[in-house]
Parts: C-alpha cells; sequence; structure tokens
C-alpha cells in the first residue's frame, strides 16, 4: 500500500491559496511585519550600495584629475624627477589653512585657503555662482565657498583679505573636487590663482602646507601599477601617491562605516518583524489546530497538513519581501533629502536585481525560519482533537527544536556578519539579543509564579479576573512581555546609543576651559600674542610650544630599512608623518598614564625621557624602555620612551602624541599655539579681528562655533538615525498590534461568556484594560532596564566612556508604549461590549 | 456479506491526573459490508473513545481492530490517514466543516486527496444531492447548522467510503432538521452501500439500524440485532 494519498504539490498550493485567502485579515499584519522589516533593510543596504558605486564612477570627479602627488613640505629633487618624469605635473596647487577678513564687514573667519593652477580641475566642474565667475578668478580674484558668502552677507565685487593681500571676490563657490563637506562646515574653502599664495605670505615656519600635484593620464595608464611603483619610493620622500581609485577606496570605507550603523538599524527593524512573525504565528497556529485535525481525519497526512501551512507562510515571506523591496526603493528617495551635503556625490536612485533578490530570500527566510517552531505544533495534532478537546500532550522533538533555534540564532549571526562585516562585534550582537530573550522569558513566568503564589484573593472580581488572565493557560503574558520588551529594548538602546555618539563629540563647556585655539604663532610673536589678548581683558590660559620632528629610527632601526622590510608590523604613518610635538612637565586633564612613569625632569648622559601616547606606541611597536630617534629640523634628538599615556583624543583642545620633558626643546626652532576663553560672541568676534589684523598668519579655531557645526552635521547624521529608529518603532507597533490582535481572541469567547454571565461591558473592558496596562508596563519598563544595562555595556566596552542614561526612554518611550499596549488591547475588544454575546461568539467560532 | 469493521477485546486507558482512567474494556463487534450500526449509551461511557479507535484516530492499548481488512495495529498514522481517505467517511456533531474553505472546496478535500481529476464538478453534484446547489461558494459561517450538517454528509459520501463513522449526526440540530439529516444518511447508506457506524444518545436513531451496543462504563451492556 501507498504510505500517502495521491494528492500533490499542486494541492498544497491549492489549499494554502483557499486557507489563506479566508485568513488574509490575520495574515495582513504578518505580511506588513515582514514588509516594514524587509524596507528597513533593503533600503540602506541599497543606498550604501548606490553610494559606493558612485563614489567609484564619480571618483576622477571627487579628485579633480587621474592622480595626484602630495605632500606636506615642498618637494625635494627626487620627488621633483619623479614628478619630471611623468611629464610634469598638469596642474599645481598649495592650500593651508588661514584666517581671512572681510574688509567690506569687519568680518573674520577660519578658511581653507587653496591656490591652484590653470587647469585644476580636469574632471568635475567648479560650479560658481555667477557662472563666469569660474573663469574671472583666474585673473587675480577669489572664489569663496557660498555658505560662508552668505553667512558674511558678501556677494562678488566685494573683497577678502588674505594675509598680507586683499582680492576681490568673483563670485561664490557652489563645488570644488577635493574639498570635503564634513571639513569644509570648519574651514571652507577659499580659491585663489596658485601665483597670488607667496603674496599672501602666510608660508612661515609651522604653517601646515599641503602641496599638490595634479595629474591626467592616458586611458590606458595602470594606476594600481603606478602607485605600486612610485608609492613606496614617495613615501620614503615624505610624498604620497593618491590615484583616484584609492581616493574611492577611502571615501567609501568613510561611509561604509556609517552604512553598517544604519545597517544594523534596518536589521533591528527587521528582528523585530521577525518577533511578530514568531508571535503571531503561534497565535495563528493555535487557532487552526482544529481544521488540521480534520483534515488528518479526511485523510491528509502529517507532512501535508505541515505543508499547507508552511507554503502559506513562505508566499506571505514572498509577497512581504516584494512589498518591502519596493517600499525599501521608495523609502531611498528619502535619504540624499535627509544627509544634504554630507554625501559626496550625486546618487541616482535604482531597483536593481540584487535588491529584488535580497527582499525576497530576507522575506522568505525571516518568515520560514520564525514560523518553523509554531508549525511544528502542526505535526503533533492528533485527529482525534476533531471529535472532543484532547488534553494537550504535543511533545514537538527535542532535535527539531535544537535545529530551528540553531537555525534561527545562525540567521541573525550570518546576516549582522553581513552587514558589519567583524566576526566579534556580530557575537556580541547575537549573544546580548540572545541574553535579552532569556531575561524577559525569566522575567515572564517569574511575574506570572510570583502572582500565582501571592495572589491578591481579597481584591475586587475585576481586579482579580484581570490579574488570574496573566496566568491562566492560554495567557498572553510571555508572548506579549517578549514582543513588547525585545521592541522597546531596541528602540531605547538606538536612542541611549545616539545620546552617547553625540555626547561624545560635545566638549565640555566649563568656566575656565578654553574656548579658543590660536595656531601657528612664531616665536617672536607669542609675546605680542598675548598681549594683544590680555589688552582685550581676555585672560591666557595655556601657552603651548609646538617643535615639529620626524622619526629617524625606532629601537635602533632606521625609518628607511623599517620601510623596505616587508615583515615589518610598523605603521606607514609613523615613518611618514611630521609630528607636532610639545614639551612641558606636568600631564594635563585629557590624559592619562598608562605605563612606565611620567619624567619632568632631564637627566644627563642618557636619553632624552619622553611619553608617548598609547596609539603611537601600538602604531610604532615601541614599549616603555625602547629608544626611538627624531629628526628635529637637521638634528638627531635620541629619546627613550618612559611613559605611555591614554589620550582623550575627542576633547576639542590640543593633544600630543608625543611630549617631551622641559629643558631639551626649548632652543629649537618652534611656532607656538595659545587657548583662551571669551565670554561672548561679540568679544570673540573683535578679538578675532584684532588679530587678524595684527597677526595674519595665526590660525583661529574658535571651538564655540565648531561645537555648533559639529553639532549640526551630527544632527544631520541623527536625523537619518533618528527616521531610522523610528522605522524600528513603526515596525514595534506594528508586531504589537500583530500580537494584540491575534491574542484578542483569546479574550473575546472569555469576555462574552462573561457577559452572558451577566457581566457589565465596562466591567468587562476595565479588566481587559487592566490586563493590557501591566502586560505593556511589565514588557515595556523591562526594556527599557535591559536597554540601560546594555548601553551600560556598550559605553564601558565599545565607546570607553561612562554612561549616565538620559531620562527621555523612562519618561516618554515607557509611558508611550503602555498606553499604545492599553489603547491597542482595549481598542480591539471594544466589540466584545458593542454587540451582543451571541454575535460575538458566533463571530469568533467563524 | 464480508466483514468491514470488527473490534476483538478492546482496551484504553487514558491518565488523568495522577491515575488511570479505563475507558473502555474488552469490547468487541462486527460490523458488516453495507450494514448499519449504532453505538449508545450515556454521556462518558467510552461511545466517541471507542468511534475514534475504530476510525484509526487513536492508538489501542489492548486488542485489535481489522478495519476494511487492514489491522490498525500494523498502521503508522500517515498509514490510518490513507486507509480513512480511501474507505472511511466522518460526520461530526459539531460538523467540523473547515472554516476558511467555502462548502464546495469542504466537500471536495477527500476527492483532492485521492487526485480525482475534476473534483470540483462532482462535489457540486453531491451538493446538489444534498440540495445545497445553490450554496456552493458559501463559507460554513454563512451556513445555518442544518445546512452545514448537510455539506458534511456530502463531504461524507465524496469518496464512496466503504465505512462511514457519525458521531451524534443530529445532537446540534433541531427535530425537524434532525430527522432530514438522518433520512439524507440513511438514503445514502442505500444509494452507495456504505456500511453506517452512528454514535448516538437518540434510541429512536439506534431503533432505525441494523444492529447496535449499548455502551456502559466502557463495557458492552447490551447487543441488539
Amino acid at each position: 500500500m501507498d504510505k500517502e494519498n495521491k494528492a500533490g504539490f499542486l494541492w498544497l498550493l491549492k489549499m494554502a491559496w483557499r486557507d489563506g485567502k479566508a485568513s488574509y485579515g490575520k495574515l495582513l499584519l504578518f505580511v506588513f511585519s515582514i514588509t516594514l522589516g524587509v524596507a528597513a533593510v533593503v533600503s540602506v543596504q541599497s543606498f550604501s550600495r548606490l553610494l559606493k558605486e558612485n563614489i567609484a564612477q564619480q571618483s576622477k570627479e571627487l579628485l579633480g584629475a587621474d592622480f595626484l602627488i602630495e605632500s606636506d613640505k615642498p618637494v625635494n629633487e627626487k620627488v621633483q624627477g619623479i614628478i619630471d618624469s611623468l611629464g610634469g605635473a598638469d596642474a599645481r596647487e598649495i592650500n593651508f589653512l588661514s584666517m581671512a577678513s572681510f574688509p567690506g564687514n569687519e568680518g573674520t573667519k577660519l578658511l581653507e585657503v587653496r591656490g591652484v593652477e590653470t587647469g585644476f580641475p580636469f574632471y568635475g566642474d567648479l560650479e560658481t555662482e555667477p557662472t563666469a565667475a569660474v573663469n574671472s578668478f583666474r585673473k587675480g580674484e577669489a572664489l569663496v565657498d557660498a555658505t560662508t558668502m552668505l553667512q558674511f552677507g558678501l556677494k562678488a565685487g566685494d573683497s577678502i583679505k588674505l594675509g598680507a593681500i586683499t582680492l576681490p571676490i568673483a563670485g561664490a563657490l557652489e563645488t570644488v573636487p577635493g574639498s570635503t563637506s564634513v571639513f569644509g562646515a570648519i574651514a571652507p574653502p577659499v580659491l585663489i590663482p596658485l601665483e597670488y599664495i607667496d603674496a599672501t605670505g602666510l608660508i612661515q615656519t609651522g604653517s601646515r602646507i599641503d602641496y599638490k600635484y595634479y595629474f591626467q593620464s592616458d586611458e590606458n595608464q595602470d594606476l594600481e601599477m603606478l602607485n605600486d611603483e612610485l608609492g613606496p619610493i614617495l613615501d620614503a620622500e615624505q610624498a604620497d601617491l593618491d590615484t583616484h581609485l584609492s581616493e574611492a577606496r577611502r571615501m567609501g570605507r568613510r561611509y561604509e562605516n556609517f552604512g553598517k550603523f544604519l545597517n544594523l538599524v534596518g536589521f533591528i527593524a527587521l528582528l523585530l518583524g521577525c518577533v511578530g512573525i514568531a508571535s503571531g504565528m503561534g497565535i495563528y497556529v493555535q487557532m487552526k489546530l482544529k481544521s488540521i485535525a480534520v483534515l488528518k481525519c479526511l485523510g491528509a497526512s502529517k507532512k501535508q497538513s505541515y505543508l499547507i501551512f508552511f507554503i502559506q507562510i513562505a508566499c506571505m515571506g514572498i509577497v512581504g519581501g516584494l512589498l518591502g523591496t519596493l517600499f525599501g526603493y521608495l523609502l531611498q528617495q528619502l535619504f540624499p533629502v535627509l544627509l544634504g551635503d554630507l554625501i559626496p556625490v550625486e546618487v541616482g536612485i535604482t531597483l536593481s536585481l540584487q535588491s529584488i533578490l535580497l527582499g525576497l530570500s530576507l522575506g522568505l527566510a525571516m518568515s520560514v525560519l520564525f514560523a518553523l517552531y509554531p508549525l511544528m505544533k502542526t505535526l503533533y495534532v492528533s485527529p482525534l482533537e476533531a471529535l472532543r478537546v484532547v488534553q494537550e500532550n504535543r511533545s514537538r522533538s527535542k532535535l527539531a527544536i535544537t535545529a530551528v533555534g540553531f537555525g534561527i540564532v545562525l540567521f541573525v549571526f550570518s546576516f549582522s556578519f553581513w552587514l558589519l562585516g567583524n566576526f566579534q562585534r556580530s557575537l556580541f550582537f547575537v549573544v546580548g539579543l540572545l541574553l535579552v530573550y532569556l531575561i524577559l522569558t525569566g522575567i515572564a513566568n517569574l511575574f506570572m509564579w510570583l502572582l500565582k503564589k501571592f495572589f491578591p484573593h481579597s481584591w475586587g472580581f475585576i481586579a482579580r479576573q484581570s490579574l488570574k488572565n496573566l496566568f491562566r493557560p492560554q495567557n498572553q503574558t510571555l508572548v506579549l512581555v517578549l514582543a513588547i520588551g525585545i521592541g522597546t529594548f531596541l528602540i531605547s538602546t538606538l536612542y541611549f546609543t545616539k545620546d552617547m555618539l553625540l555626547e561624545k563629540a560635545a566638549i565640555e563647556d566649563r568656566a575656565n576651559s578654553a574656548n579658543m585655539i590660536l595656531m601657528d604663532i612664531q616665536t617672536q610673536q607669542v609675546d605680542a600674542v598675548a598681549k594683544t589678548i590680555e589688552s582685550s581683558g581676555i585672560p591666557v590660559i595655556d601657552k603651548i610650544p609646538i617643535v615639529t620632528m620626524r622619526v629617524e629610527s625606532i629601537k635602533g632601526r632606521p625609518v628607511n630599512e623599517i620601510r623596505s622590510d616587508s615583515t615589518s608590523q610598523v605603521n606607514r604613518w609613523i615613518l611618514n608623518h611630521e609630528f607636532r610635538v610639545t614639551y612641558r612637565d606636568s600631564m594635563i586633564n585629557s590624559e592619562r598614564l598608562l605605563h612606565g612613569e611620567w619624567v619632568s625632569n632631564v637627566e644627563k648622559n642618557a636619553d632624552i625621557p619622553i611619553s608617548i601616547s598609547n596609539d603611537f606606541a601600538n602604531m610604532a611597536k615601541v614599549t616603555v624602555g625602547d629608544p626611538v630617534a627624531f629628526n628635529v629640523q637637521g638634528r638627531i634628538m635620541n629619546t627613550e620612551v618612559r611613559s605611555i599615556r591614554e589620550v582623550d583624543w575627542s576633547r576639542l583642545q590640543p593633544n600630543f602624541s608625543i611630549v617631551f620633558p622641559a629643558g631639551v626643546l626649548e632652543n629649537a626652532p618652534q611656532f607656538g599655539v595659545m587657548t583662551t576663553r571669551t565670554n561672548s560672541d561679540e568679544g570673540s568676534a573683535k578679538l578675532q579681528q584684532q588679530l587678524v589684523r595684527e597677526f595674519p598668519n595665526v590660525s583661529i579655531l574658535d571651538l564655540k562655533r565648531i561645537l555648533s557645526l559639529l553639532e549640526e552635521i551630527l544632527g544631520k547624521i541623527g536625523w537619518v538615525i533618528n527616521f531610522m529608529a523610528f522605522f524600528s518603532i513603526f515596525v514595534g507597533v506594528a508586531v504589537l498590534m500583530g500580537a494584540i490582535y491575534s491574542s484578542k481572541h483569546q479574550r473575546v469567547k472569555q469576555g462574552a461568556l462573561l457577559r452572558t454571565l451577566g457581566a457589565k461591558g465596562a466591567q468587562i473592558l476595565k479588566m481587559i484594560a487592566i490586563e493590557y496596562a501591566i502586560l505593556g508596563f511589565l514588557g515595556a519598563f523591562m526594556g527599557v532596564l535591559l536597554a540601560v544595562l546594555g548601553s551600560s555595556l556598550l559605553a564601558w566596552m565599545l565607546f570607553e566612556t561612562t554612561f549616565a542614561p538620559s531620562s527621555i526612554p523612562f519618561l516618554i518611550i515607557l509611558p508611550a508604549i503602555t498606553l499604545l499596549v492599553f489603547a491597542l488591547g482595549v481598542g480591539n475588544s471594544i466589540g466584545i461590549v458593542r454587540n451582543s454575546p451571541l454575535a460575538v461568539l458566533k463571530k469568533e467560532k467563524e | 456479506m464480508s466483514k468491514i469493521l470488527k473490534v476483538e477485546n478492546l482496551s484504553k486507558t487514558y491518565r488523568s491526573g495522577d491515575h488511570d482512567l479505563h475507558v473502555l474494556n474488552k469490547v468487541s463487534f462486527e460490523v458488516n459490508s453495507g450494514e448499519t450500526f449504532a453505538i449508545v449509551g450515556p454521556s462518558g461511557s467510552g461511545k466517541t473513545t471507542l468511534l475514534g479507535l475504530c476510525a484509526g484516530l487513536d492508538t489501542t492499548d489492548e486488542g485489535a481492530i481489522w478495519l476494511c481488512g487492514q489491522n490498525l495495529v500494523d498502521l503508522d498514522e500517515d498509514g490510518r490517514a490513507l486507509l480513512r481517505n480511501q474507505n472511511v467517511g466522518f460526520v461530526f456533531q459539531d460538523f467540523q466543516l473547515l472554516p476558511t474553505l467555502t462548502a464546495v472546496e469542504n466537500v471536495v478535500v477527500p476527492l483532492e486527496l485521492r487526485g480525482v481529476k475534476k473534483a470540483m464538478d462532482q462535489g457540486k453534484e453531491l451538493l446538489a444531492k444534498v440540495g445545497l446547489a445553490d450554496r456552493a461558494s458559501h463559507y460554513p459561517s454563512q451556513l445555518s447548522g442544518g445546512e452545514q450538517q448537510r455539506v458534511a454528509l456530502a463531504r461524507a459520501f465524496a469518496n464512496q467510503p466503504s465505512i462511514l463513522f457519525a458521531d451524534e449526526p443530529t445532537g446540534n440540530l433541531d427535530d425537524e432538521t434532525g430527522t432530514k439529516i438522518e433520512q439524507l444518511l440513511f438514503d445514502l447508506n442505500k444509494e452507495q452501500g456504505t456500511a453506517l457506524v452512528i454514535v448516538t444518545h437518540d434510541l429512536e436513531l439506534a431503533q432505525k439500524t441494523d444492529k447496535s451496543i449499548r455502551l456502559r462504563s466502557g463495557k458492552i451492556e447490551e447487543t441488539i440485532g
């Protein structure tokens, strides 16, 4: 005898469709959960990919040339030889930061002065207003950043003073290759013809000057090979070769990190969708058990009755995946608007096959995987249930449960790994979620146990009934506490993380901390600058001397030897960078001693004891006791690492990788940095005007202004984060609606029966209201509490900062979610009160 | 006449809390092809359990059941399902139509499980036979109790079963509708030669069958016919 009847796959499809079309109302919410989850991931994923592709496509326009050679000092003969051998540069540029003043309105601002030769850029355009300004500036005028023009009320024809020269402004500069918007917000660009740079008189000792040589190449030239050939030679001469390809890679990486974070937020929305599927599907399958028993009575096999619902769920996943992809495509259109000029290229939004496949596979995977466990129940339904109520004894196979659990964990891990590209972080993410799941399950069970154990028998009928509903058979406590708890946890953690990111960027605005930094002060100017500051009634907080130097040898090995050693672990930056070093006899508040001892005095007949930052130590592969020699403008100084410090680079104040003790560098060629504190914007503007007038080479960093710019930039990023977080919240709400909608069937019958027995509508609504308010509060409170714990761990392990939780999640998210659960629960149940008990019972039977 | 159902020394015990509940105790009887057979007895006497065991919906503790010549003990759950699909029809007290399927879709399920072509046409014919041709596309919730039971009858006879098990088929219906359903049941039995096993409280209905047994506390108290 055959083991199975003759109904094939087509019949299964037919049955899945027949049952599905009659249950579409219940399935719609699951499709909605999948759609939103998939939309979140697809939109972020696809946008990140498009951004990367567009950066690669527009890399020449970003650089303005095919490749360039750059150096932070005038090139030596060897580098010049290389430039000549390449046919000479097609255009040159010299750029540096400097204060500019606008004689027309007394305004001053730190700008990036870019002296460029005719021809630049070879790709991309200088967009100016008026358009003709792009040509007229070549004749000895300046193109000033458009935002700066607007800020100072400047127009074409006004003038700008840069050091010793004053130039007419040709027009506003809208875009220029090579200027990034983030940096441009702090020091916006001003373009002048290269030949006017010398006349500014701003190129002096200590000035941070960048020399660039732009090249156009044949289309056939292999730039990667050129980079491989010339890169190491130029490295040795403290110069760099950047091709448009490496520029695109570098820029791509920068946006990749931001993309990764957004992807994670999208993934959280997806996981919330999964929670919705798992909780809703459990209740959905429960409602189908009788039908499954009847099907088995009629001769359907275990596999067939399982597959009917499996197919239904898979189809739901496919529909949700497709809708999600489409919605994600629409959502992407908003990203360029939200991010504004933070993205370096124009991104054309397209719907790619890759996105469709991603959406489909995600929809399918999340629906099937998270429905597998509840679906297993169908396998163990006895056909006897069609005849009478059977005592529930559906022992599911332990192996199958383990396999499904493992599959879910593997899915979450693989997907996080794909998004984050980091094994450890993905593991941390998965273990974190697993812990939250376990803790919430434990809390829900503990809550039910405590309620049963200490049940308030003396309370009134309504309160007792509500509380009993929380632990009776077929209660929804576990499912809802899990759904609400995980949702709230994810939303609150996102909120706290965003807070931490913004907090980390902020400066401490203490009464005596500096809010203005003056840089590039020549030794002979130090006293005069200090006098100017003090004569304005403003204190000089700190005078910091700076000496520039390069590393000559590490542990006795000359840098050139290390450079040619392909096995060396020493970072190239250490070997090539010109360090700005200070000397002092004590540590400052942004530093903490990690190893060794701080030496404030020089010892005779011994190497100079220096202190290095832990970043320098890691990159240079040195530790306490190791010798490091420096080339201080031609003179070799032998030093010994005596201490390693942790430096908080996020503080907006002068910080140093290398600190010498007092008494060594005092006579070396040096320049100074001064910090001061102005109490008003007006005082600050006045001082800046005076300083620019008297000391045009001195650059001024107005920390207050930088902070507000940083806040503006972070605000924009925060917008996108908030937007995605809002999306997660939206999915969370859909999940809640799904879970509550499904769970209401448990309560409707009971409510109608109670009404039949004489309970008033208001009494029933009160019972339901109390039950949902308790569930909402318990889930949301646990979610926020776990988010505080999770964020504290993140603060400690990832951000290395202390975490003071904001009260917003407690004051807004917690009551809002409690209220939402309450409103959804009560709203769903109003039908019980409005209609007659008989009508309700009849409808429920359907 | 060949035996379509043979029950021999059948016992069944359920565990209820911390004690055993002996629901059936050494029950034996036989049903021949085309015969009508009633199982009567008070509530809790084991009628429905016996019906479930005879139809292979549950497994026995002791004894043997031969259904359509197959010893049910030799079959696993899917094997018993296949046997039901090929040889058995069911009518339940509360109709047990699939709520998400229309009347005709309910009727064709057993036919489609057997791989019958043009099942829909046959389904509509069957519905016409029970007087519901115009209700084919209605969902169970849109039908009255009597109409639902007629759909259930059409479904039960769809695959021309050798034996039909009916659990209180008129228990949820008013007298008039109940009588009509009874009549339909016996007409179809005669027309198709299907053996009929009915569990009922209704002694009048039991008297209309060829044979009957009365159960009390899991034991056969009386055999009639």
